[in-house]
């Protein structure tokens, strides 16, 4: 109060006292739902400093977090990303196993189905080294009890047949190669005609006359007449139709997957065979877990 | 221009009065003894306001706004101990810390000896008495209490009357 004139003290000592009754007077009275006056106030006058302050602070710390407390972020992302690797390579097996699972499943249900063929399942385990031949190399051999010319087929079709038979493995001459045949004929019409390769991933159906009516998707079966593959394995479907001279060019979808073979199944019998219909035949002595993956 | 009012000169002129020892504490303490004690005999009587009364004379007698407000606020703080629950401790303090600084700073600048002005004064800060309580419940109480009323008129005239013989007993505490 030093240094103010005499009415200013006054008017300030009067604000003063105003002021401290209204403080007692909020210390008192309570509002009905918010407790007393002076906690509202109080809780007024201190909340926008808080909310400032919190702001601040979480400002603050989000620019903290954001831009200088990021030292260990790279780390962190590198050894996240290394993790996402590993977790991807590991999908990436698992989804491998899992189509796995479902050929083997496809394997063994057309052997269940075909319990009266003598079957051996095997393994892919080599391509031809030249792009002119279509050749596979299998992990079973004549030990396996396989033989030269024993057909080759897998849940989807026929694959081709053996052409070499080595201890424990042996080589396989793919549908599509130029120099393979099989006996076939289109499912619906029973029109017999071989079907060979092309060099080509379609096949190629051989002697069938202008005159017969082929229609495009029309599945296309084995004949029997080779005497490698039983009646009725499915060997694909017409993809493709033009009348020729002096026969139809017919091109034929193999039914089995040719470029992604990884399992096949062997057919362990050079005789006739006759699915479902020749009981008569029984597998070579060589092969006594014949029908045992 | 040498017929304007001067303020200061003004004040230099008024007397300040000085009452015998205690007599602000006696009067005080007898307005509000009976304040407190005759509604109890008269109902009527409530309509006084012997506190305000004594806060306008003494703030008109001293004419110091510092002292006046102090002596207001203290009167005012007594009322309230006084009133019971239903008044908040403040209420007639902060209204009488108002008159007693207004009636010292008036009084400080006019003479308020004459009957007639102290009557239009007592009944002035009667009205400026009651609209700060009436804010104050207004504003703090959330209690909607009207500005003006009939009978807030005849309290305002009855107190002012009452004023002019209180003020002229209370002259008597002057020292000579």
């Amino acid at each position: 109060m030093v240094g103010l004139p005499s009415r200013h003290k006054s008017l300030v000592l009067l604000v003063g006292m105003i002021l401290l009754q209204v403080l007692l007077l909020a210390v008192q009275i309570k509002k009905d739902a918010q407790g007393r006056l002076i906690r509202v106030w109080t809780v007024g006058a201190v909340s926008p400093f808080e909310r400032a302050g919190a702001y601040s602070v979480s400002r603050v710390r989000n620019t903290w977090n954001h831009y200088f407390a990021l030292q260990n972020t790279s780390r962190d992302n590198e050894q996240l990303r290394r993790e996402n690797d590993a977790l991807k390579m590991q999908i990436t097996q698992l989804q491998g196993k899992a189509a796995e699972a479902d050929r083997l499943a496809a394997l063994l249900s057309f052997r269940k189905s075909h319990q009266e063929v003598p079957m051996l399942s095997a393994r892919v385990i080599g391509a031809s080294a030249d792009s002119a031949s279509q050749t596979i190399y299998m992990d079973r051999g004549e030990r396996d009890g396989i033989r030269k010319n024993m057909g080759v087929i897998t849940a989807d079709g026929v694959v081709g047949k053996v052409i070499e038979a080595f201890a424990n493995t042996s080589q396989v001459l793919l549908l599509t190669d130029k120099d393979s045949g099989v006996g076939a004929m289109l499912a619906d019409s029973r029109i017999q005609s071989p079907v060979g390769g092309t060099g080509e991933p379609l096949l190629a159906m051989k002697y069938v006359a202008n005159d017969d009516v082929v229609k495009t998707g029309e599945r296309v079966v084995t004949s029997g007449m080779d005497r490698i593959f039983p009646r009725d394995l499915p060997v694909g479907t017409v993809a493709e139709v033009k009348a020729g001279n002096p026969f139809k060019q017919i091109r034929i979808r193999p039914a089995a997957n040719l470029e992604r073979l990884e399992e096949v199944i062997v057919l362990l019998t050079l005789r006739p065979l006759e699915l479902k219909k020749d009981s008569s035949a029984v597998p070579p002595a060589a092969a006594p877990a014949a029908v045992t993956p | 221009m040498n017929d304007g009012y001067d303020f200061h000169s003004a004040e230099t002129h008024i007397e300040v009065h000085k009452f015998r020892t205690g007599a602000i504490v006696v009067a005080t303490a007898l307005a509000l003894l009976i304040q407190a004690a005759s509604p109890i005999y008269f109902s009527k009587a409530a309509i006084l306001d012997l506190p305000l009364l004594i806060t306008i004379y003494f703030g008109l007698s001293r004419r110091n706004p510092s002292t006046g407000l102090l002596l207001g606020m203290v009167i005012g703080l007594l009322q309230d101990s006084l009133s019971g629950t239903t008044v908040p401790l403040g209420l007639y303090g902060l209204a009488k810390t108002v008159i007693g600084y207004l009636a010292s700073s008036i009084g400080a600048r006019l003479d308020t000896e004459h009957p007639a002005a102290r009557f239009a004064l007592t009944g002035l800060f009667f009205f400026v008495h009651q609209g700060v309580i009436v804010l104050t419940r207004r504003l703090l109480l959330a209690q909607p209490e009207p500005w003006l009323t009939m009978r807030l008129v005849i309290a305002a005239s009855v107190n002012a009357v009452v004023a002019i013989f209180l003020f002229h007993l209370l002259d008597r505490l002057r020292r000579p």
